[in-house]
């Protein structure tokens, strides 16, 4: 039973509720920072470090904080956290840390960090929490690893920084490291997502539904106070309660 | 695709006209700079505008098969499409971008939308503007005319007037002996064309009258040349302003339905042209302001049709 929960938190992030390309969570920097790989998988993997250790500090204190200000609560713990992130990446990875640039900073008010800590973090146990956490970064770096690889190769012609594409006859289509490319490719990855969720769902095994209303910001919905937060669970299992 | 037509109440369309007559009209009034700019462009432009034409609808055909839809190549619309597009690309352009182009301009602009009639924004103009900042280089290197002398590239007049560097020759802007796209240096080629679909009853003057009246008139107020005749003929025969305003801005699916809203809609597309023209980093911007204003006009529907049929019930009713 343990071992589940840790399992279907992994899958949860990465396949169920993957945060690009699902949730739609966190779109600024999916769409800002992912002109190439490198700087997916940065960006991708800043994020999840933020967000473990986030989840596992809300979820520490989850019954120290008071409702009332837990909003301020989280970001207090969320924006130290990215501060020793960035300043580990100013000194160890700096090139990368030119490459991302404001976007760094910019993880404090990432709507993936404030959505888990709200939604799950703040309800459960230490341990699922980590799991949910690395789960969703995971889905997280995976959705910017997909855009990232298909803008790279196709603005650039290249993978990872290396010239898969020879330039000698592949002229790179520039949109695609520009900001249209990027809304481009994320809705064709977003509509391929949804094709295959269809297809899984008409041969009889449908991938899990997302549960509940997504928006992971109870504080801010209207339906907070009617909202039972269980009404959600019958496909997802126990997950969330 | 007739059909279409029976749902929508464009004023322009009598009853006789189907979709496919009117793409029909379309296409023969874009013959003449068509032909004209093979002459003055050699093959090559020849083979672009085959290779626009042939992919718009193919991509039309597949995409059709692909999602399982009735096949609507028949309302020759994607031909126009090709025309269109081809007409607007500089005349070296390598043949797979114009095949890029053109399956942009129909899988993700016209298509994915819905198809003929549902399309937010001109297709040619997408794709081309899709081209613009894909292939910046490409996009603005023109090739010059054969009727110029001992030169293989040329700034298109535009550019030369946006450089300074004063004089161009109107009488050739006229003729079409520039540098420029295919289909857009013949001014008085384009203006056959327009007259005769007017004529046809295919294009009214409203939006192309309110374009380049607007557009003339940002130019005397901001250009700072005053009223030189020299500067302004350039400016109205040069790029593609003729072409986008009788043949894109006036696209039945992309302009709005209601006659004022259409002046309005020419008006936008008018200062458009002028900011980004003489403000601009690029000589040219027809093309940006046209799918600028194309996304404008669900608004400019919105507030123009409920007004203008409720004023004149109220009126009739109390006299």
């Amino acid at each position: 039973m343990k071992e589940n929960v840790y399992l279907e938190r992994l899958k949860n992030g990465l396949i169920t509720e993957n945060p690009t390309f699902v949730l739609m969570l966190g779109m600024c920097p999916t769409l800002a920072v992912t002109t190439s790989v490198i700087n997916g998988i940065g960006m991708g993997l800043s994020t999840t470090v933020v967000l473990v250790c986030a989840n596992l500090l809300i979820s520490l204190f989850r019954k120290v904080i008071p409702d009332g200000v837990r909003m301020p609560a989280f970001i207090v713990i969320v924006a130290s956290l990215v501060t020793v992130v960035q300043f580990l990446m100013q000194a160890y990875l700096n090139s990368l840390y030119g490459a991302l640039g404001l976007y760094i900073p910019l993880i404090v008010v990432n709507c993936i960090i404030l959505g888990r800590a709200e939604s799950y973090a703040s309800k459960n146990p230490v341990l699922p929490s980590i799991f949910d956490g690395i789960g969703m970064g995971l889905g997280f770096t995976f959705g910017l690893c997909c855009l990232g690889a298909v803008r790279e190769l196709l603005g650039s012609g290249q993978l990872c920084g290396f010239q898969v594409l020879s330039l000698s006859w592949f002229t790179p289509i520039t949109i695609f490291i520009m900001a249209p490319g990027a809304f481009l490719v994320l809705a064709f990855l977003v509509a391929i997502m949804n094709v295959i969720r269809k297809k899984a769902a008409a041969a009889g095994k449908p991938l899990h539904e997302p549960v509940g209303c997504m928006s992971g910001d109870c504080a801010g919905c209207g339906f907070a106070a009617s909202c039972t937060g269980k009404s959600s669970d019958k496909t997802e299992g126990k997950g969330e309660a | 695709m007739s059909d279409m037509l029976k749902v929508s109440s464009s004023p322009h369309v009598r009853e006789k006209d189907t979709t496919s007559r009117i793409m029909l009209y379309v296409i023969i009034a874009l013959a003449p700079a068509s032909i004209f700019g093979i002459v003055n462009f050699g093959w090559h432009a020849a083979l672009l505008i085959a290779v626009c034409i042939a992919s718009c609808v193919g991509t039309e055909w597949v995409f059709n098969k692909i999602v399982k839809k009735p096949t609507t190549i028949g309302d020759l619309s994607a031909v126009v499409t090709g025309l269109l597009l081809a007409l607007n690309l500089p005349p070296a352009l390598p043949w797979w971008m114009a095949l890029l182009g053109s399956v942009f301009a129909i899988a993700i602009v016209k298509c994915l939308f819905g198809g003929l009639g549902q399309n937010f924004m001109n297709p040619a103009l997408g794709a081309r503007c899709f081209l613009i900042t894909a292939f910046a280089a490409n996009m603005t290197s023109y090739s010059a005319s054969r009727f110029a002398a001992d030169t293989f590239t040329g700034a298109t007049p535009l550019a030369i007037i946006k450089n300074g560097d004063g004089y161009v020759n109107t009488m050739d802007m006229l003729l079409g002996k520039t540098a420029g796209t295919i289909g857009e240096t013949s001014t008085l080629l384009i203006l056959i064309g327009a007259i005769f679909l007017i004529l046809m009853g295919v294009i009214d003057l409203r939006i192309p009258g309110a374009y380049i009246i607007t557009f003339v008139v940002f130019l005397l107020l901001f250009s700072g040349r005053g009223f030189d005749w020299n500067y302004l003929v350039a400016q109205l025969c040069g790029g593609g302003l003729m072409l986008g305003a009788f043949f894109m801005a006036t696209d039945y699916v992309t302009s709005p339905i209601t006659p004022m809203g259409q002046i309005i809609f020419g008006i936008c597309c008018g200062l458009l042209t002028g900011i980004f023209r003489l403000f601009g980093a690029n000589a040219e911007g027809v093309s940006f302001a046209i799918i600028i204003s194309n996304l404008l006009v669900p608004i400019i529907e919105k507030y123009t049709i409920p007004k203008a049929f409720g004023l004149k019930k109220e009126k009739e009713a109390k006299s």
